[in-house]
């Protein structure tokens, strides 16, 4: 990585520089003001960079080497799902029949891109064995919105208006509580056990009448089966309340079991992780929204049909909870993920699961020597360490993910689940081979000595970015959110 | 198996299965539960090669009309422009694409600096003091606005225009359900808000008042003549805006607004169906620590150079969970990188000449609309978007223009029962005069 500081694009600027090539004006000009009302017209510009097409694409060439990505090297974030983003999804998205169509084009000029989607909802009803998806959510946490909204509409159209509570395990992401109380539900927790399950006992104990819906992540976020999967649906649909399921871990179990036979009655999945969307720096991803027949009419509209093979949307839908979202999703993301699994067909998804699987459970068994390892079973995708040992010896996770940037990785997810102590949470992904996962595994054996032998190197990484450890407190009490040009 | 994908071979298999002491793959999957368990292979279509996938693929994408091949006058949020091709070129360099969120500071300074870039460019285009990293796209952003303003005033109405984008409004709608905040929406006058039937009906429960500038029809609402009455309310001024326009327009923050938010996809966003745009939300600073959402800050490291974080991490959803007020976590950073490409080429000049462009373009299909005969539904002050009378189903026109190579305008009484027969009418700069004469002359064949 370059050491040099890039300047922001604003200090590059120099009055009188372009960097576009507009359409000819070929209409007569008029005076704005004589069109729009008194003080309306703007006076002074707004102050954007001026520069020219060079300057711009060494300036965005320069932050690129400033950031790493999956394809600068490994990426084991766990939760995540780094894995490749395959390059056929990009050019794909980028046909201009996709790229470039309105969404409010009449329905006959979209067939092409409609059918796309459909054939997509029907793949994603196979893999997650629901009986109907809408691509509508933008990302996994609006799909867990939309979801619980569908959930809220379905116990208030059964006169059920006291279910107000959500049940969500310990070690759930933040999402799945916060877009609880986006609902309108109040969250309450149910603990794990001993061996990093839900514990039963305690879930019996926190459903009742009030329960709306459990949100759970299976495998969880340890990386751990729910074995009780089914004992836990039973005790939730006798009490009336709804199994959601939070999709984010769908890599770790594809064509092993499916949402929808463990007794879940909305799933949500994100594309732009099972289903390589990529990942764009944290966004656009695609969160669509499996159900079961009991939550169909609630379904945010429009919904996509087909009818002696011409596909419309179906805006009747009297129960629908509305929309989610302008148009129909985000098509570009969809159109990817719908190339991912037309290349990967039955047999390379199973085989996506098993490698996943396996590369996770090689990583854990090399590793658990070196450090803490909390639940000692076979893992799914992802495995969890803990840092416990090495922080007695005054090196803390922290310290040693940022140690892992020397050697050039992206470290695990750190401090996650919560109910791990100085947890590591590592995702290796089917995509990486076994020559990435030895040498990521030796550099962590080397930090676990490091650790023991010579702690400041970790404790003072990472060394050889292009910048240090920042000053967080700093950013966060006084807060610079923009620039401002000196005057 | 063999994939492109798949770099497993058989003696790592073994190998690995060694070092796990295991026999085989399925003894990781053990503990499914038999009952639960799936088995086989999914009934799902084969896979297919590179090569007879991307020619499936493109002969499906070529069943669609699309506006490189059409000459598009279909506007309605989401708009035809010129895209600079090095956006493309940017947004493609596969450290930026194949990244995830800036968690780890050190090597995500490219990330983290090209958003606070976008945070400065959408603050100086809104006249707003703080913009965040992104939201989904306008019309999430607009329902995450009433939220906060909800939660900011703990007031439990939102007054919203009919002005304002329908499916926006439908997205608030949905939002404000799950909050159990009441949602009216002002009446029209003239394809403006009705501004004596907002003094009726504001009171002191009014969390936001939200205003489209320029709004649905294209008209440029006076904000002068509202912002006073929402703040005597004590609401908070919402403003949704199409940040292009504001390359010629007196910018929200300059006339009082609380928020404004919008979608930042006319800067070099493809269509692309609908999604994905680029939500872009910005606040005065009194609203600072109320944002949704992510936000880079700057700082330094520890020998004094400057660096970029994520920061005031303390509102979002990862640490706050059931506290939070919303749950956004993955926005659009992709987009948002495309959307400051494009602001940067523009610049200071492009995109106040493409905005002006805009306005003269529509302008002129405006006056010649008129000359054929064709009678505009309102006079008002216009941005890229005009409001025509046809006099015969607009259905039928659409499919008389896309015969002449053209996509033609939106249906208006899909969504507004009393403009049934009117068409709304996008003109950006990437019409030409030849393109504009041929559409008038069309409705006017069709009209006839």
């Amino acid at each position: 990585m370059h050491k040099d500081n890039q300047p922001l694009i604003f200090e590059m600027t120099k009055e009188g520089r372009v960097g576009y090539s507009l359409p000819e004006l070929d209409v007569p000009e008029i005076d704005l003001a004589d069109l729009l009302p008194e003080g309306l017209v703007r006076v002074e510009a707004a102050d954007l960079p001026e520069v020219s097409e060079l300057d711009i694409m060494r300036h965005y060439t320069a932050l690129s080497k400033r950031n790493h990505g999956v394809d600068s090297g490994f990426y084991p974030l766990g939760s995540c799902t780094m894995k490749y983003n395959p390059k056929i999804n990009e050019s794909v998205a980028r046909y201009s029949g996709f790229a470039n169509i309105h969404p409010l084009q009449d329905e006959s000029t979209v067939q092409g891109a409609m059918e796309l989607m459909y054939d997509l909802q029907e793949h994603l009803k196979e893999i997650t064995g629901m009986d109907e998806v809408t691509l509508q959510p933008a990302a996994g946490a609006h799909g867990e919105w939309t979801g619980l909204m569908m959930i809220r509409a379905f116990h208030e159209a059964n006169g059920d208006t006291n279910r107000t509570k959500v049940i969500v395990p310990d070690s759930a992401h933040g999402t799945n509580p916060a877009s609880a109380t986006v609902a309108g539900f109040e969250t309450v927790t149910v603990k794990s056990n001993e061996h990093g399950l839900v514990d039963l006992e305690d879930l019996k104990r926190v459903v009742g009448e009030d329960t709306a819906a459990l949100m759970l992540t299976n495998p969880n976020t340890l990386g751990l089966f729910e074995e009780q999967i089914l004992e836990m649906a039973a005790i939730i649909h006798e009490v009336g309340g709804k199994l959601y399921y939070d999709g984010a871990n769908l890599n770790a179990v594809m064509s092993k079991a499916r949402p929808g036979d463990m007794g879940f009655d909305v799933v949500h999945l994100n594309l732009h992780k099972t289903f390589t969307g990529p990942h764009g720096g944290g966004g656009p991803g695609s969160g669509p929204v499996g159900v079961n027949k009991d939550l169909l009419p609630y379904l945010p509209k429009p919904i996509l049909v087909k009818k002696d093979d011409v596909f419309a949307f179906d805006y009747d839908r009297p129960q629908s909870i509305g929309r989610v979202k302008p148009f129909y999703g985000n098509f570009g993301i969809n159109v990817r993920a719908y190339t991912y699994i037309r290349s990967m067909g039955p047999d390379g998804l199973k085989a996506v699961t098993e490698y996943a699987v396996l590369n996770a459970n090689y990583m854990m068994r090399r590793l658990q020597e070196h450090f803490d390892l909390p639940y000692d079973r076979h893992c799914k995708h992802e495995f969890v360490l803990s840092g416990r040992r090495q922080k007695k010896l005054g090196v803390r996770t922290l310290d040693m993910a940022k140690r892992l940037l020397d050697f050039g990785y992206h470290p695990p997810t750190i401090y996650f689940p919560l109910n791990v102590e100085e947890g590591m949470m590592i995702e290796p992904t089917e995509t990486e081979s076994k020559e990435t996962l030895d040498a990521f595994i030796d550099a962590m054996i080397q930090i676990a000595r490091e650790v023991e032998e010579n702690p400041e190197i970790v404790q003072d990484a990472p060394h050889t970015t292009v910048i240090k450890r920042l000053d967080e407190t700093k950013a966060a009490r006084k807060p610079v959110l923009r620039y401002h040009r000196a005057e | 198996m063999k994939h492109r994908y798949l770099p497993m071979t058989p003696q790592d298999e073994k190998a690995m299965l060694d070092t796990i002491g295991i026999k085989s793959i399925d003894e990781l999957f053990a503990d499914i539960p038999e009952k639960v368990r799936f088995k086989g292979e999914y009934n799902i279509k084969p896979a297919k090669s590179e090569s007879s996938l991307t020619k499936e693929l493109s002969q499906l994408a070529a069943k669609n009309a699309d506006s490189n091949t059409y000459a598009s006058f279909l506007g309605a949020g989401v708009y035809d422009h010129y895209k600079p091709i090095i956006v493309d070129h940017v947004i493609s360099r596969s450290e930026f694409y194949t990244a995830y969120t800036p968690y780890q500071p050190e090597i995500s300074q490219g990330e983290l600096q090209a958003i606070f870039e976008f945070q400065t460019m959408i603050s100086e285009l809104t006249g707003m003091e703080i913009a965040n990293s992104s939201m989904y796209d306008g019309g999430t952003s607009l329902a995450e606005a009433g939220m906060l303003a909800a939660g900011h005033t703990r007031r439990k109405k939102i007054l919203v225009s009919r002005s304002v984008h329908p499916e926006s409004r439908d997205v608030v709608r949905s939002y404000a359900l799950g909050q159990s905040i009441a949602v009216e929406e002002i009446p029209l006058k003239d394809g403006h808000t009705d501004l004596d039937a907002l003094k009726e009906m504001i009171d002191d429960n009014t969390a936001a008042v939200m205003i489209q500038y320029p709004n649905f029809f294209g008209q440029v609402e006076n904000l002068k003549e509202i912002e006073p009455i929402v703040h005597e309310a004590g609401a908070l001024f919402t403003v949704s805006s199409n940040p292009l326009a504001l390359g010629a327009l007196t910018p929200p923050g300059k006339l009082g607004a609380d928020i404004t938010v919008g979608d930042a996809q006319p800067f070099g966003i493809p269509e692309a169906f609908g999604g994905p745009h680029c939500g872009y939300f910005a606040v005065t600073k009194a609203l600072m620590r109320k944002v949704p959402g992510r936000l880079v800050g700057e700082t330094t490291d520890e020998d004094g150079r400057r660096g970029f974080v994520l920061t005031l991490q303390a509102r979002e959803q990862h640490i706050r969970r059931d506290k939070a007020t919303s749950n956004i976590c993955s926005n659009q950073a992709l987009n948002a990188l495309a959307a400051s490409v494009a602001m940067t080429a523009l610049g200071k000049e492009g995109t106040k000449e493409m905005a002006i462009q805009n306005i003269t373009k529509t302008y002129y299909m405006k006056q010649q609309l008129k000359v054929a005969g064709f009678e505009i539904a309102f006079e008002g002050a216009h941005f890229n978007e005009i409001v025509v009378k046809t006099g015969a189903p607009v259905k039928q026109l659409n499919a008389s223009l896309l015969q002449k190579g053209m996509i033609g305008g939106y249906d208006l009484g899909l969504s507004y029962e009393e403009f049934d027969g009117h068409m709304l009418i996008a003109v950006t700069e990437q019409r030409t005069k030849e393109e504009i004469d041929a559409f008038v002359q069309e409705m006017g064949a069709t009209h006839a």
